[in-house]
């Protein structure tokens, strides 16, 4: 007998004539991706429960026979027992293997499942392709391609179902696009705990529907865009403006909260298009949250600063940075040690707060701290901290308690003893230090990707770059160290942060350390103890965990303990 | 028991075995208790309970009761299959949603005779556990509901129901769940999800067997009107004397339901496969329309497969082959499934040589394609698809290929969706292309092909598109 | 929507029948809101959600997807006429033209999304209906609760009068 459930927990499934082994209770589409052969499908999706409606997935199944009592089975030269492949095909994605199935995705029944399904989800769709979002990310279009037919057979009129409906502020709906999987319904009431959509009318006229006077407006409601499978939901903020194949896309994370959620940057000519979020099952899963998702605007704002500024009487003009960089570093120099504060921000990377550690060190200045931000947690992904790098500033930095030096600066920039103050990313107006105030110093230097009060009161402005036009990483609340990939460049003159502070430290210090980001890396992990042997390619894709906190996701409690029911594949 | 006398011009044909219908059309029958306590009813309700529900379930496993709802599965065996270690709360659902063309008894039953539902269910219930039932009614019975709910009420107060039945520790609470017109709550587990308050999207099998995973995710068990009164009956007279009713397998009686070109269309109830289509046609029926020849019959609703007058079958008997003809076929189960139908629920259709066979298809397709619940995508579209190429051929626009699209679209539904309308509604295509494809392609013209037009080409032609 | 006191008590008094889940509850609300109202509304919709704790989609997907529930206002008494096989090879079609034509009901402009039209003078509205379980009795017809067989065009005129 073939080594069947020697090891009770896993079972011998052929699959397209190879056996292999897959733990007990593993679905059948699942086992086939582990083989390798991609099951086409539309209404599954391993976060969601499976309906099985589409009847994509529909393959080839057979069983070896039910032994009579007594009976000793056939087996064959590998000690298998025979399968009886069953003349009814099976969807692949609610049906689990058992020990001795067999499983065909190619034969002559699977293949014509496929066809019939393909043929009739295309008989009453618009055909939109020209002006519709989805293509080139379209499932219809991909399996169109190989299960579908080249000419259409159905000769009479399409079913006319509401086209271009406004379903919630962020999303747009066309119900004739739709070929009702679900998978929109079932993640809003499964995930985002809000019940807002269902299916009104039936048969071939089923319509896609939000309630009147209700809508699809939850925090999370960009992700029923990221699966449905056509172009029936598309985003109002992407919807015509690009076309997907010419995003160039890259990897990095949001950095709208200290959640740090995965996500893939879409550029094209150094312009970010759209986020869409990367599954990572430590993270974010495979979603995010609107806001943080739509939060890149800003790249582009008519206020992005693009060149040095230079503070002469009550104006400022433009300069260069060998000048700026000079003139910042004769001011840092002249107020350096107790006289100086430096206020770096959560929003820095690890790279640039350990740089900013450098330029402190070489200023003899003590007096640092960032500007702690908080916003109210979601049960979901959102978290309270809105600093996406708080972890970093305290492992770094060595910022201990975040926000606690700040009123004691205020209280010494009052009293005359802090003369100046460099920040980098921060509008101290907004972090409770008044104009005045800052008024009263000698010398304010600061860095920002945005134009903003605090930079108007600058003695020297350095424009920096924003996260997704920077390399680096960042630790995430629940104490993940993750990447920052560039995904496009900064506009005008903006320099990138590490690199204004490099020159800042060799301007007050004539010290000509680290060429390149990997080089800042490197040291930083034999200063930092949690970063000890790492570099910035052994993070990862996905991140490592770095250091113990108390934080949990809430989203992924829910989804472990619907992995846990059996509910979904996880 | 008296023996029934019957109202003037409703008497059972001889042939009939009256049990199930015994008191419909019965002449000074009325649907109260007393006259059902009187005429000796609920005695098997107090007989069952002073068995085990395990002796019950199998007297029904021993009378070969088959499903009277159009599956035809062996009653006691869909019984055992509830979890033998279950904790959960068992519910059992009289599916009264009657909704198969063709089919014309559980109305009658529910009108005239609810209290034998009510026994039947209640001897069930104690089998399998189940403290609370509902009889799912479809919407277009309302007189039924307010019948059903009134003997429920009056079972209340003689103690065959609610806390303590009959002076025993069994509790049994039944209700009325009215439908809303839909076929698909016909269906087991959209049936299911229709009580639980949802759309009536059945469920994928497995893991959703309802035995395991029914109503409210617990055990259920789902049974036709006239089955559950047939576990009275079997009760009465014993599983074995049961099985000797009808013929060995295909046990019992069972209620024909008759419409169509004949003489006398009605209701009739026969010993199951010990009348044969003629039998039926001729005797019960008293034949055709006069000058009329039989062209084609549905024999088990109209989901079933259609049969020519003028087939001729292979049948087993023993170990011998035999060929017999449409009007031989004993109405049974196991016969009809060998000639290529199947019994289902009893709704025969008889259709003369008056009949266009695309006519009636289309009328058929129309039902399937409003029906359909839109779940899955071969149902949804192609139910649809087949409808309104049918209605092509019937307005006269029929062109050459439709009839090789609409065999390979039925094709495609069958067995590739998530329940059972899936073959109801492309099976009478199937059998209507390979029974009577002549006729169909004669309905066709090869000069009605055209370019196809859509609305806005049209607009566009008539020049209201501006420039 | 004004509900009346009693309504409200046979409302309440319904869904006890559900003790596991009021959500089963639905179907047996709305029957009885559409008795009194005579057909359902947005009102009634947001209404039954309110009741039940549902969400008002959860109620809109169910009324939508059963005939019969309705959503526009019928005539006084409503008519159903069954279509399906055994009742269209009676007679069906022509019953439902003859009882249009009688009843002044003009229905060229029921389409699926528009199933019911009403006379002229709001007295009848009329549908029609798949397989009533009647078969052999047909052409079945139903007027409001009212169920009445054998209904050819020779019956029409009968059926009508029963109903002013």
């Amino acid at each position: 007998m073939a080594e069947a459930s020697t090891d009770d927990n896993l079972v011998n499934v052929q699959i397209d004539g190879r056996w292999m082994k897959f733990p007990r209770g593993t679905r059948m589409i699942e086992a086939c991706r582990q083989a390798e052969i991609d099951v086409p499908h539309y209404c599954y999706h391993p976060k969601l429960t499976s309906p099985g409606n589409c009847r994509m997935c529909l393959v080839e199944m057979g069983m070896p026979p039910r032994l009579a009592p007594g009976q000793e089975p056939e087996l064959d030269e590998d000690g298998h027992q025979p399968i009886g492949w069953m003349p009814r095909p099976v969807i692949a994605c609610a049906n689990t293997v058992a020990d001795g199935m067999g499983i065909r995705t190619q034969s002559t029944l699977a293949q014509e499942c496929r066809k019939g399904v393909m043929e009739f989800l295309l008989i009453n769709h618009p055909l939109d392709c020209p002006i519709c979002d989805q293509a080139g990310e379209c499932s219809l279009q991909e399996f169109s391609v190989e299960h579908g037919n080249g000419q259409s057979r159905f000769l009479d009129q399409k079913v006319k179902k509401p086209k271009n409906v406004k379903v919630g502020p962020r999303v747009r709906l066309d119900d004739e696009r739709c070929i009702m999987c679900s998978r929109c319904i079932r993640f809003s009431r499964e995930i985002a705990d809000d019940d807002c959509l269902g299916f009104t009318d039936r048969g071939s006229h089923t319509v896609l529907t939000v309630n009147p006077g209700k809508e699809l407006a939850h925090n999370y409601s960009l992700n029923t865009v990221d699966i449905c499978p056509v172009g029936a939901l598309t985003s109002e903020d992407f919807r015509f403006q690009m076309r997907v194949w010419f995003l160039k896309e890259t990897d990095s994370i949001c950095t709208s909260c200290g959640r740090g959620c995965n996500t893939v940057i879409g550029t094209r000519e150094d312009k970010v298009y759209r986020q869409t979020p990367r599954e990572n099952n430590e993270v974010n899963s495979t979603w995010m949250c609107d806001r943080g998702r739509l939060d890149f605007h800003y790249l582009t704002s008519e206020s992005r600063l693009t060149d040095p500024m230079i503070k002469d009487g009550d104006t400022h003009r433009a300069s260069d940075w060998t000048e700026a960089i000079r003139r910042a570093g004769e001011g840092l120099l002249k107020y350096k040690g107790d006289s100086l504060a430096i206020i770096a921000s959560g929003r820095m990377s690890n790279e640039e707060l350990f740089m900013i550690r450098r330029l402190a060190e070489a200023l003899e200045t003590k007096t640092i701290d960032i500007v702690p931000r908080s916003g109210e947690a979601d049960q979901f992904l959102v978290a309270e901290d809105e600093n996406p790098n708080t972890n970093g500033a305290i492992e770094v930095l060595k910022v201990r308690k975040p926000g606690s030096k700040l009123a004691n600066i205020r209280r010494k920039i009052e009293d005359g003893t802090i003369k100046a103050v460099l920040v980098f990313g921060e509008n101290l107006i907004k972090a409770g230090f008044e104009e005045s105030l800052l008024k009263k110093l000698k010398f304010l230097c600061s860095s920002h990707i945005l134009a903003n009060p605090t930079a108007q009161l600058s003695d020297v402005v350095l424009p920096g770059t924003a996260a997704a036009e920077k390399r680096g990483s960042m630790i995430n609340v629940t104490g993940r160290l993750q990447r920052l990939n560039q995904a496009a460049q900064p506009p005008g003159n903006a320099m990138q942060d590490w690199e204004i502070l490099r020159e800042l430290n060799q301007s007050v210090s004539a010290s000509d350390e680290f060429e390149m980001l990997e080089d800042v890396f490197a040291t930083l992990s034999t200063k930092v103890a949690s970063f000890r042997g790492l570099t910035l390619g052994k993070i990862g894709a996905a991140g490592i965990p770095l250091i113990e906190t108390e934080e949990t996701i809430p989203l992924l409690e829910k989804e472990r303990a619907r992995v846990a029911a059996g509910q979904i594949v996880g | 028991m008296a023996k029934p006398k019957y109202i003037e011009g409703k008497e059972p044909h001889p042939r009939e075995h009256r049990m199930i219908f015994r008191n419909v059309d019965r002449k000074g029958w009325s649907a109260d208790i007393k006259c059902y306590l009187k005429d000796g009813g609920y005695e098997m309700a107090k007989k069952a309970l002073a068995m085990e529900p395990a002796e019950i379930t199998n007297e029904v496993k021993a009378s070969g009761l088959r499903g009277r709802g159009g599956a035809g599965f062996p009653t006691g065996v869909k019984w055992g299959f509830i979890p033998p270690n279950n904790t959960k709360p068992v519910y059992l659902i009289c599916n009264a949603d009657e909704s198969e063309p063709g089919t014309f008894k559980d109305r009658y039953i529910l009108h005239q005779d609810p209290h034998q539902l009510i026994e039947g269910m209640i001897i069930s219930c104690y089998a399998v556990g189940a403290k609370l039932a509902y009889i799912y009614i479809r919407e277009e019975f309302p007189e039924a509901a307010k019948i059903v709910e009134e003997a429920i009420r009056e079972a209340h107060e003689n103690k065959f129901l609610g806390k303590n039945v009959l002076g025993t520790d069994f509790e049994l609470e039944i209700y009325v769940h009215r439908g809303a017109g839909a076929y698909i709550c016909g269906e087991e587990t959209g049936l299911i999800e229709s009580l639980e308050g949802k759309r009536p999207y059945p469920r994928i099998k497995p893991p959703y067997f309802p035995a395991a995973l029914g109503l409210y995710m617990c055990p259920t068990i789902v049974n036709n009107v006239e089955s559950l009164c047939h576990v009275k009956h079997v009760i009465e007279m014993g599983g074995e004397a049961y099985g000797k009713l009808g013929t060995p397998r295909n046990t019992g009686t069972r209620i024909l339901c008759v419409s169509g070109d004949v003489n006398r269309p009605g209701y009739y109830e026969v010993q199951v496969g010990k009348v044969t289509m003629g039998e039926v046609i001729d005797e019960l029926c008293g034949g055709l329309k006069k000058g009329r020849k039989l062209k084609a019959v549905i024999p088990g609703g109209s989901s079933s497969k259609v049969l020519r007058a003028d087939e001729k079958f292979t049948i087993k008997q023993g170990d011998e082959e035999k060929e017999i003809g449409l009007l031989d076929i004993p109405m049974d189960f196991d016969t009809m499934a060998a000639c290529g139908s199947m019994a289902g629920s009893g709704g025969v259709i008889i259709m003369d040589d008056s009949r266009d066979m695309t006519w009636v298809l289309n009328n058929l397709n129309e039902f399937y394609a409003h029906e359909s619940c839109g779940q899955c995508t071969p149902c949804r579209e192609g139910s649809l698809w087949m409808k309104k190429i049918t209605a092509r051929l019937v307005r006269g626009g029929g062109l050459p290929e439709d009839v090789k699209t609409l065999q390979s679209v039925a094709d495609n539904i069958e067995g590739k969706t998530i329940c059972a309308f899936g073959e109801a509604c492309s099976w009478p295509t199937q059998s209507f292309l390979n029974k009577f494809g002549d006729e169909f392609k004669k309905a066709t013209k090869r000069s009605n092909v055209k370019k196809p037009t859509n609305p806005e080409a049209e607009i566009a032609a008539k020049g209201l598109v501006q420039k | 929507m004004e509900i009346p006191a009693q309504l409200e008590e046979e409302i309440d008094q319904r869904i006890t029948h559900y003790p596991v889940s009021k959500r089963s509850a639905v179907l047996p609300v709305l029957h009885l809101l559409q008795h009194h109202f005579r057909y359902l509304d947005q009102e009634a919709i947001d209404w039954t959600a309110a009741k039940l704790e549902l969400e008002p989609i959860n109620v809109l997907e169910v009324v939508t997807f059963y005939p019969g529930f309705r959503q526009t206002a019928p005539g006084k008494y409503h008519i159903r006429v069954c279509r399906t096989l055994s009742c269209a090879m009676a007679g069906a079609y022509e019953t439902m033209e003859k009882i249009c034509e009688l009843a002044e009901i003009d229905r060229s402009a029921v389409s699926h999304h528009n199933p019911i039209a009403v006379s002229k003078d709001g007295k009848f509205s009329i549908e029609f209906a798949e397989c009533l379980a009647s078969c052999g009795s047909g052409p079945v017809v139903m007027v409001e609760d009212d169920f009445h067989e054998n209904i050819d065009t020779g019956a029409a005129r009968d059926l009508l009068s029963k109903y002013d």
